[in-house]
């Protein structure tokens, strides 16, 4: 029994030592920050409760094994209340302990970040679709696929939908995730405290396509991300609906960019239908991946970028 | 429908599968014909009610299916070893974590315990059979229908892909098009009655049928955990029933209760789905506790420490398990208040679990503590289910499980519980009361093997990945690229993975080797037990289980007559016993309801099809008129 445990922690200590830059634990955000400190919070109470009943375990385990010697048996105990009261108030206290800066953190998450600029958070649409992220900025009126820009030290809301399957928007390092889901609207505040790309995904299960849903976040200087947009409203090509009936199509596609909004016709958190019926405009018909045509390839298998 | 529809073609793995599967079918039957066994297996087991039989054919079933489920987690721990390796492809993967999601839940550990409950209760509690064997005998053959329905997707029409909680609208129609979730659908359903059955027949059973003296608070604690399981699985059970029934209905029959289309709401199978799902994880885990009291002061060879604060834990824990389904999606947006209770519900959790490990400790305090195998398996279970424990606590704090919701993390956590708390309490079951079932011990020696391999394989499979999911890694990805640095860590649970997959292997092989070689028990009495079912007059108890009923005066019944110096098989006058004769029908009505299932499963039946022809064949009928 020891010996395990002794090699479990040297397991433990290497893992700590090479990986102290855990995504989770290396925030770069006022939300991810605050969950760090939670998390952290939570990691030292549960070490104490963890070391208390292995150090129990091992002395009862030693002290009171079948052995020459041993003449402290006792088998008529059935129970002492002031012990058994002593573990069901220690528990209490610190599940009470751990309660306030869990829904003081909860609540606060509900609401904007403190930004350095006074500014009101930028709001970006997000939704999900089979297997892309589509970005869509209604002040702005830009769209991006895969990939989403924002400035830094300025709270975003996240407004959270999908066209199909529930999928969950999650960027480990600048806050923890949200559902989101056709007919529905969920909001997520994040921030940047610092420039640099980090890496966001789908981290709920959609199917066939699941694992490779992902997509960056650029967060950049306010002036640039200004300039940016401008760059798109000029340059970037008009997003039809025909097109944006294709991305509703069950496939992989690269990042893309567009001088308009898809909201212009569809708001996917009012119309749970759209994403299926677009589907059955092209004539796309879902098919039992366990038939016989499973060599040929399915659509999306290769679609270019065209960006 | 075509031929290749129904078939699964074109897989290598499937095609190896199904040509072991004509193999080992013509085995059996050359086999039973050749050695005249047909009679046997017949009068013996397949038409039996006796609570032994069936509970030994619930463990068999469930270490045929911890197979099934273990190759399939071999199989995916093969895939991550490595970013971007090509051993299965999507589609595969995505069919196998859904199978060992719901294999391993619904088709092993709780037909492992169930089978474990029906060996050891009737004993513990003096009783000659369950209240109603025949349904007993239905419980065990839905719920093996039930197993083989579900397994047989792999072969015929293709397994489920949307994840063993199946949610909605990703398993409709649109979505998992294929008879796949509908074999799932239906699998479930059927077992669910055998479990539903279950439920109802031992809350009867310890309700109405304890010997004389048995009071509740003198019941083994086992016992008490049976009877609060039974009361979970009544009340969460018919919540599935529901729950699947309706999904059903959407998927074969076009109806909208989780559909994106004409206003279905796919949050609500979540809701329902979780409603049954989170009393489920304590209907696997309140036996184990069970079986870790018997255990444990069996061979601390000590009373179980502050009984009745055990009693009040497990009934608080049925309770909580109620109230906090909605952890298992705080980041669906519910609002801070409603995150805000059930973080607090879920965390009141730890506080009647932390009593239970606190009064194990203290039962070993003071003890002569003899280190057999199922009590080694027992001291594995407190620390390493410690670890599951407290990342459980993490996890219940909502706003921290924004950042470990979905990654594995949370994998972790419950492999640590399951594992650790169900599988460690079914293997240390099975070995306590195997000489109860099988008249010999398993070898104590390779038994002690067995629990390092396992249990060292299970510590390096699943620690690492705790540090997985903080660094981001999600469940259910298939594969990852070699930039997101998860490669270390992953390999390294492979490796612990195929660990564990020696440790049962060595399982099994010791079950071989006792059975050749082990010395057959001479008394009833294998460990020197405190309750009733070491107390028979051998150590296979008779059907009857107990010539003359015994009486009891206090809690460790038997211990308490054997210092008493009482001998319990002494009879002086025999009394006429009644117990319930063979029976077919619930096999036979097992079969037929199979048969039922798998027509369901391929909804294109040629004479109605209810989807297009609804109208038209209502219509015809009424013409025939």
């Amino acid at each position: 029994m020891k010996q395990s445990y002794i090699s479990m922690f040297g397991l433990l200590c290497l893992i700590l030592l090479s990986g102290c830059n855990l995504a989770v634990l290396d925030p770069q955000g006022p939300v991810a920050s605050q969950q760090k400190d939670l998390i952290w919070l939570s990691i030292v109470f549960m070490f104490i409760i963890v070391l208390i009943v292995f150090t129990l375990l091992v002395y009862f385990l030693v002290k009171y094994r079948e052995r020459k010697g041993h003449d402290d048996y006792d088998p008529d105990i059935h129970g002492n209340n002031k012990l058994e009261i002593l573990w069901t108030v220690i528990p209490i206290i610190i599940v009470t302990i751990l309660s306030f800066p869990t829904v003081i953190t909860i609540f606060n998450l509900e609401e904007a970040p403190e930004a350095e600029s006074d500014r009101e958070p930028l709001v970006i649409h997000a939704t999900s679709a089979s297997w892309k992220w589509i970005f869509s900025y209604p002040e702005e009126d830009i769209q991006t696929v895969n990939y989403v820009n924002i400035p830094v030290e300025r709270p975003v809301l996240f407004k959270l939908t999908s066209a199909d399957s529930m999928a969950s928007f999650w960027v480990p390092q600048l806050g923890g995730e949200s559902y989101s889901m056709a007919g529905m609207q969920t909001e997520l505040y994040l921030q940047a405290s610092e420039e640099g790309t980090y890496s966001g995904r789908n981290s709920n299960f959609t199917g066939e396509g699941f694992a490779d849903m992902r997509f960056d976040v650029h967060a950049i200087e306010e002036p640039q991300f200004d300039a940016w947009v401008k760059e798109i409203q000029e340059g970037a090509p008009e997003l039809t609906q025909e097109r944006y009936d294709e991305f509703m199509l069950p496939t992989h596609v690269g990042e893309y960019t567009f001088s308009n909004t898809h909201l212009d016709w569809v708001d996917h958190s009012t119309d749970a239908e759209y994403g299926l019926d677009a589907r059955e405009r092209q004539g796309y018909e879902p098919e039992n991946p366990n038939a016989s045509d499973k060599g040929t390839p399915r659509v999306g298998d290769e679609e270019g970028k065209d960006s | 429908m075509s031929w290749d529809e129904f078939i699964v073609t074109g897989d290598p793995f499937i095609l190896a599968a199904q040509i072991s599967i004509v193999i080992t079918t013509i085995v059996i039957v050359f086999g039973l014909t050749y050695f005249k066994k047909w009679g046997y297996l017949w009068n013996e087991w397949i038409t039996t009610v006796d609570h032994r039989k069936i509970g030994i054919m619930y463990i068999i079933a469930a270490i045929l299916m911890l197979f099934r489920g273990g190759v399939d987690a071999l199989m995916m721990r093969t895939q991550l070893a490595t970013p971007n390796m090509q051993f299965l492809d999507a589609q595969n993967y995505n069919e196998i974590f859904t199978t060992h999601g719901t294999i391993m839940i619904i088709f092993m550990a709780m037909p492992f315990l169930i089978g474990l409950m029906n060996v050891a209760v009737p004993l513990q509690i003096g009783a000659r059979d369950l209240a109603f064997p025949f349904l007993n005998s239905l419980s065990f053959w839905t719920f093996f229908m039930g197993a083989m329905l579900f397994n047989l997707s792999f072969v015929i029409g293709g397994s489920p892909d949307a994840g063993w909680s199946a949610y909605m609208p990703l398993a409709s129609n649109d979505l998992s098009p294929g008879p796949g979730q509908n074999f799932y659908l239906l699998g479930l359903q059927l077992s669910g009655i055998g479990t539903l059955a279950t439920g109802i027949n031992f809350i009867v059973t310890i309700l109405r049928m304890r010997t004389k003296g048995m009071t509740l608070m003198r019941m083994p604690m086992f016992t008490w955990t049976a009877l609060i399981t039974s009361v979970i699985i009544i009340f969460a059970f018919p919540i599935l029933t529901v729950a699947l029934a309706m999904q059903t209905f959407d998927r074969l029959w076009d109806t909208a209760f989780f559909t994106l289309q004409d206003g279905g709401m796919p949050m609500l199978w979540a809701n329902l789905f979780w409603l049954w799902g989170h009393p489920e994880v304590y209907i696997v885990i309140l036996p184990a506790f069970g079986i870790f009291s018997e255990i444990i002061s069996t061979f601390a060879r000590k009373r179980l420490f502050g009984y009745t604060a055990m009693v009040i834990s497990i009934v608080a824990i049925s309770g909580l398990s109620f109230v906090v389904w909605v952890h298992h999606f705080f980041t669906m947006g519910a609002g801070a208040m409603v995150n805000s209770v059930f973080s607090i519900t879920t965390m009141a959790i730890a506080v009647p679990t932390g009593v239970k490990i606190f009064n194990w400790l203290a039962t070993l305090h003071k003890g002569k503590i003899r280190f057999s195998v199922p009590m080694i398996w027992t001291l594995g279970f407190i620390p390493n289910f410690t670890i599951g424990g407290v990342t459980g606590v993490m996890l219940a704090m909502a706003a921290a499980d924004y950042q470990y919701h979905n990654t594995y993390f949370l994998v972790s956590h419950f492999h640590y519980v399951l594992i650790a708390g169900t599988v460690f309490s079914c293997f240390a079951g099975l070995i306590y009361w195997y000489p109860k079932m099988f008249g010999h011990k398993l070898n104590e020696r390779i038994g002690r093997w067995v629990f390092w391999i396992f249990m060292i394989g299970f510590n390096i499979t699943f620690f690492p990945q705790y540090f997985l999911g903080l660094d981001g890694m999600p469940r259910r990805v298939y594969t990852y690229i070699p930039e997101e640095g998860w490669f270390s860590l992953n390999f390294i649970s492979t490796i612990g993975a195929f660990m564990m997959g020696i440790g049962f292997a060595l399982l099994i092989y010791n079950i071989y080797y006792s059975f050749r070689y082990e010395q057959r028990e001479t008394t009833g009495d294998s460990w020197n037990g405190r309750t009733l079912e070491w107390s028979t007059s051998s150590a296979i108890p008779p059907h009857y289980n107990f010539a003359k009923l015994p009486k009891v005066s206090g809690q460790d019944a038997f211990w308490e007559m054997k210092q008493l110096g009482e001998d319990t098989n002494e009879i002086k006058q025999y009394e006429k016993i009644h117990m319930p004769n063979n029976s077919a029908n619930p096999f036979v009505m097992s079969v037929f309801l199979f048969i039922a299932s798998f027509e369901l499963v391929f909804p294109m039946v040629d004479y109605c099809d209810f989807r297009v022809d609804w109208n038209t064949c209502m219509y015809d009928s009424k013409v025939v008129y």
